[in-house]
């Protein structure tokens, strides 16, 4: 044991007992610990493994940078795979588990993969697993890295987006952030304050300092309290983790403990008129041998735990640092009761270290720790003079369980370089700073570089008044600091051979970038990309600085020359079903129903989702297979009569005084001739001259047409049309509407259609002179208004009948009645392709043009320009090569060969593919259709079928399989 | 996120817009291969001020024409068609 949970003090509710499970045992913490602090409170040393050498792992940091405490953490039906212990609020339910270990993560049986570490340079898996390839070994070497194992599990979890605008968005609740925050509130603009912490104060929280006569700690919560009544919207527990375009950011709100029901996490998409960049600093590690045994910690997470959780992570502690902030930690151990031993990299430590000698802390200047030692947890340091060669260095091995470390601090400049800001290396500061800006901000406090209390609170007030325009109201004051001794930049221990770690959780060490440095992976990017820094889920927040500059070391350069990546979002890990939010399952994808819809339900169809909606597949009968199903309803069409819902076939209509001189400019076929009350089968165009959309168009009037494009390219063609109108042909009089929806159609089709027909008491003539094949008329049926069309998609003789939505149900009863087989989309299917009729987008695809369909007959007589026609005659429209529409009869009558089956040539290179396949019970044997090279010229010969190894033979006919000469129809 | 001057309906989110890409003129159909292949393809795609068709497609639904920065995103201005 040795972290321990001291009898007062702190930012914890003792009265509050909170019970949670770790692995396999029942620990206690208290409100207001996060998980991590629970752990440390409880002695838990170890928490996981590492990424690559197995070696035990515990926390170091207490916030949003810890690189080696990602646990499984679940709580009720909410379960992240790979959760920051610091991050997590402790409550109720808890049952929480190191990721990786087995069988334990003290026991782990993999740990004897350090023993090889001489053996496991940076890019070794890479460099070994090549041979056959290596996803022959990603599973496995993926297991063995024990990261988190996701739910298989449908996210049944609620989550929210809220889009927001607001005048000045201040991201930060430190020192500067709340001082910013004051300010803007007072100018009585909107005003929104974001943190990632559930408590507001930042560092306020646990370090020193007094703020007008107040203790910060008491400051930062009557702030909050000032801006909450000030109608400030206050988002604690929420991550700015991307910042984009036009002063937009994205937060994701945390809502740990949200009732049953309510969303957890919530996505802001916030629109600024100002953003306030206070996102303070981490500390980076001082980097020394063997660095990353458990019990390593920042110094400033040491003093966080002390201060905000009452939690002393060990009664004997060394600290190796190379500046002044150490010794704050330093002080407040020595006053808990702890033995404190400080090695300082610098020769004069100053003010700092004997205000902390005074104290009774031993600080040994120009020290740094050169070696650690234990298995599972730090059991002794040894201290040795800074700029140590070798091993032999004259040292002294002190007994502590703790080593605390401090390598300076990092300006989180994530947010800023995010959003298009340029950084420049700092000497003095030994840090990354915001340059040059690209968007309307304002910077403030430790990611600006300040570090002293009252210059933060100092630029949080300057940046807010500047966001805001406020005016008339006095900065917040603070003790004015001590004056520091400046920090020692130190990179790593000029030991050879000794093993520094550089990055935590993905297991990076200073070998392994000086051996990316002789292997001339120098430059930043392919540092990272070569030995991995900075590329885990921590994305480098403690190792990004420390790698550069041990590279722009072994190269001989400067920091600001070796450079820095990009930082992109997110800057830290979301929730993936937080960024969907609402948006998913029948609210990102609404189905459509037919208005007829309970009739089929009804009829047990078997409905599927086709394009949105909701349509009988087929009508499947007791104990009947869907093929089996498919065929009756076939059958029946051709010998009897059939009954099909084809409401959700697409209605548009266009009117206006230029509908017909428009469509004729948009269509490939001639539609200004054709007569009111006709029809005719149409293709759309793309401007490259291939097959948008087909369809059926009937002239209504003389200035009114109604479009029937496919169901599911509806909105497509009317959005085409809609641009085309709008950008190339504004002058013209014509507009669309969508009336889809307004009506229901069925189809009724077959030798027995007539008799059918005649139940309608149609108050239309159904004559054939008065209404042939490709006519249309408007009347009543059944007393109801209506329209009859005389359309065939079977080859059957066919009326379309389409009365209001409304009417639907009724006028599905009352066709049923009569007799007619209900048949639905699958045994449509089976019977156009008997027909040889096209399905766009199965049939064809977007290289198709009409010519490979056969259908060049209009462009022949059409004079006028439309979309697409000079891409027909350019040298690859016109290519013999093409593939072309035809038919297969296949060799084996009862083989069907499945779609996408490819038509070879002797030497197995592909002459196409087959794009429709059935067994056609009219026919009585399989038929296939197909795109295939050359086809129309291959009629008659015999091709080899070729489908993941099997082959087979089909025989290349015309591609209509019934009823050629089309006397059904009228028949 | 882009904020964009929908020039009917005022600043909305970049969401409700589609996306029409540099405006080409459309050649004759007496136009050569080389030309017509150029009106379909070929774009001047610039590092800087861009002239984009874009469309309030879930707003009004009209077409209009904005000069955009392609690398600071900054929107200069947006006109309607024709205007």
């Amino acid at each position: 044991m040795t972290g321990t949970r001291l009898g007062s003090g702190g930012r914890i509710d003792r009265g509050q007992v909170i019970p949670f499970r770790w692995g396999d045992t029942v620990l206690q913490g208290f409100a207001g610990d996060t998980l991590a602090s629970a752990l440390l409170a409880n002695g838990v040393r170890v928490v996981g493994r590492s990424f690559k050498y197995h070696r035990p792992r515990g926390i170091f940091a207490a916030g949003v940078e810890e690189p080696n405490a990602i646990v499984d953490v679940r709580i009720g039906d909410r379960h992240d795979a790979n959760a920051r212990a610091s991050l997590v609020t402790l409550q109720h339910g808890i049952v929480a588990r190191p990721i990786a270990g087995w069988p334990s993560v003290t026991r782990d049986a993999f740990a004897a993969l350090d023993l090889l570490q001489r053996f496991l340079p940076a890019g070794f898996y890479y460099k070994t697993f090549m041979r056959p390839s290596w996803s022959r070994y990603e599973a496995n070497i993926r297991r063995m890295a024990g990261l988190g194992r996701a739910s298989h599990q449908p996210d049944m979890r609620q989550f929210e987006t809220r889009n927001i605008q607001i005048d000045v968005l201040v991201v930060g609740a430190g020192p500067a952030g709340l001082a910013a925050a004051r300010a803007a509130a007072a100018s009585g603009r909107s005003v929104m304050l974001v943190d990632e912490n559930p408590d507001f104060g930042g560092s306020l929280l646990w370090q020193d300092g007094t703020i007008d006569d107040r203790p910060a700690a008491d400051w930062a919560a009557a702030t909050t309290a000032e801006l909450a009544a000030q109608g400030v919207t206050l988002l604690p527990a929420t991550t700015a983790f991307g910042y984009y375009d036009h002063n937009t950011l994205g937060l994701m709100e945390r809502r740990a403990t949200a009732a049953p029901g309510w969303a957890l996490d919530r996505l802001w998409c916030v629109t600024a008129g100002k953003v306030v960049l206070a996102t303070g600093s981490l500390e980076r590690p001082l980097v020394f041998p063997h660095n990353d045994r458990p019990g390593v910690m920042s110094a400033a997470a040491v003093l966080r735990y002390l201060r905000q959780y009452a939690v002393l992570v060990g009664r004997s502690v060394v600290i190796t640092t190379n500046n002044d902030s150490a010794y704050a930690t330093a002080a407040a151990l020595r006053l808990a009761g702890a033995e404190v031993a400080v090695a300082d990299v610098r020769t004069a430590p100053g003010q700092a270290a004997k205000d902390a000698t005074a104290l009774g802390v031993s600080v040994i200047p120009g020290s740094v720790v050169t070696d650690t030692g234990g298995r599972l947890g730090v059991r002794w340091a040894d201290i040795g003079p800074a700029d140590a060669t070798s091993k032999k260095a004259a040292t002294r091995r002190v007994s502590c369980s703790i080593v605390a470390c401090s390598g300076g601090w990092t300006p989180v400049v994530h947010l800023f370089s995010q959003s298009g800001g340029k950084l420049r290396w700092d000497a003095a500061a030994s840090a990354f700073l915001p340059g040059i800006g690209r968007q309307d901000h304002q910077l403030s406090g430790g990611m600006n570089g300040v570090t002293s209390l009252a210059e933060c609170l100092a630029s949080g007030h300057r940046a807010g008044i500047a966001a805001s325009g406020a005016t008339m109201l006095a900065a917040p004051r603070a003790e004015p600091a001590a004056v520091e001794t400046p920090l020692q930049p130190f990179w790593f221990v000029r030991i050879p051979g000794a093993r520094q770690w550089l990055d935590l959780q993905n297991d990076v060490t200073v070998k392994d970038v000086g051996l990316a440095a002789r292997e001339n992976f120098q430059s930043v990017e392919h540092l990272k990309r070569y030995t991995t820094l900075g590329m885990a889920t921590d994305q480098g927040k403690t190792s990004n600085v420390n790698g550069i500059a041990v590279m722009a070391e072994l190269t001989g350069r400067g920091i600001a020359e070796t450079g820095t990546t990009t930082f992109r979002p997110p800057y830290a890990p979301v929730s993936l079903g937080g960024l969907a939010g609402s948006r998913h399952g029948l609210l990102y994808s609404p189905r459509r129903e037919l208005p007829a819809h309970g009739e089929h339900l009804a009829l047990g169809a078997d409905m599927r989702e086709y394009g949105g909606w909701m349509r009988p597949a087929c009508y499947p009968r007791l104990d009947e297979t869907t093929a089996a199903a498919i065929r009756r309803e076939a059958s029946a069409v051709r010998a009897d009569a059939g009954l099909f819902d084809g409401s959700s076939l697409g209605k548009i209509e266009v009117c206006g005084p230029d509908a017909a001189a428009f469509l004729n400019l948009m269509y490939y076929n001639n539609v200004e001739n054709l007569k009111p009350g006709r029809l005719r089968y149409v293709l759309l165009l793309r401007e490259a001259g291939t097959v948008y959309d087909d369809g059926v168009i009937a002239r209504l009037a003389a200035d009114r047409y109604l479009l029937s494009p496919s169901s599911s390219h509806t909105a497509g063609v009317l959005a085409m049309l809609e641009q085309w109108r709008q950008t190339e042909y504004p002058a013209m009089h014509v507009a669309f509407h969508d009336v889809t929806a307004a009506w229901a159609t069925f189809v009724v089709c077959g030798p027995r259609v007539r008799d059918i027909m005649a139940s309608l008491a149609a108050e239309i003539d159904l004559s054939d002179a008065a209404l042939p094949h490709m006519a249309l008329a408007d009347g009543h049926v059944l007393g109801v208004p209506a329209r009859i069309a005389r359309v065939s998609f079977t080859g059957e003789r066919s009326y379309e009948v389409s009365v209001p939505a409304g009417y639907g149900p009724a006028l599905w009863r009352h066709l049923l009645a009569q007799g007619p087989t209900p048949y639905g989309i699958e045994s449509l299917s089976v019977l156009r392709a008997e027909k040889g009729y096209i399905l766009i987008g199965t049939d064809t695809d977007g290289l198709t043009m009409p010519a490979d369909l056969d259908m060049s007959g209009p462009l022949r007589a059409k004079k006028v320009d439309f979309v697409g026609r000079r891409s027909l005659t350019t040298p690859d429209g016109v290519r013999a090569d093409r593939r072309q529409f035809v038919g297969l009869l296949p060799q084996d009558p009862n083989f069907v060969p499945p779609v996408g089956t490819h038509a070879v040539d002797a030497s197995r290179k592909s002459l196409g593919w087959i794009t429709t396949s059935a067994y056609s019970p009219t026919v009585g044997r399989s038929i296939a259709l197909a795109m295939i090279s050359g086809g129309r010229a291959r009629i008659g010969d015999v091709v080899e079928l070729f489908d993941r190894g099997r082959v087979s033979q089909a025989k290349v006919c015309a591609p209509v399989f019934h009823d050629p000469a089309g006397e059904k129809l009228h028949g | 996120m882009l904020l964009i001057p929908c020039p009917w309906c005022g600043p909305r989110s970049e969401h409700e817009f589609g996306f029409g890409g540099e405006p080409a003129v459309r050649p004759q159909s007496s136009a050569s291969d080389t030309e017509w292949a150029d009106y379909l393809y070929m774009r001047t795609n610039p590092k800087g001020r861009n002239t984009e068709l874009w469309c309030h497609s879930a707003g009004c639904g009209q077409w209009f024409v904005m000069e955009r920065d392609t690398v600071t995103h900054a929107i200069h201005t947006t006109r309607e068609m024709g205007a």
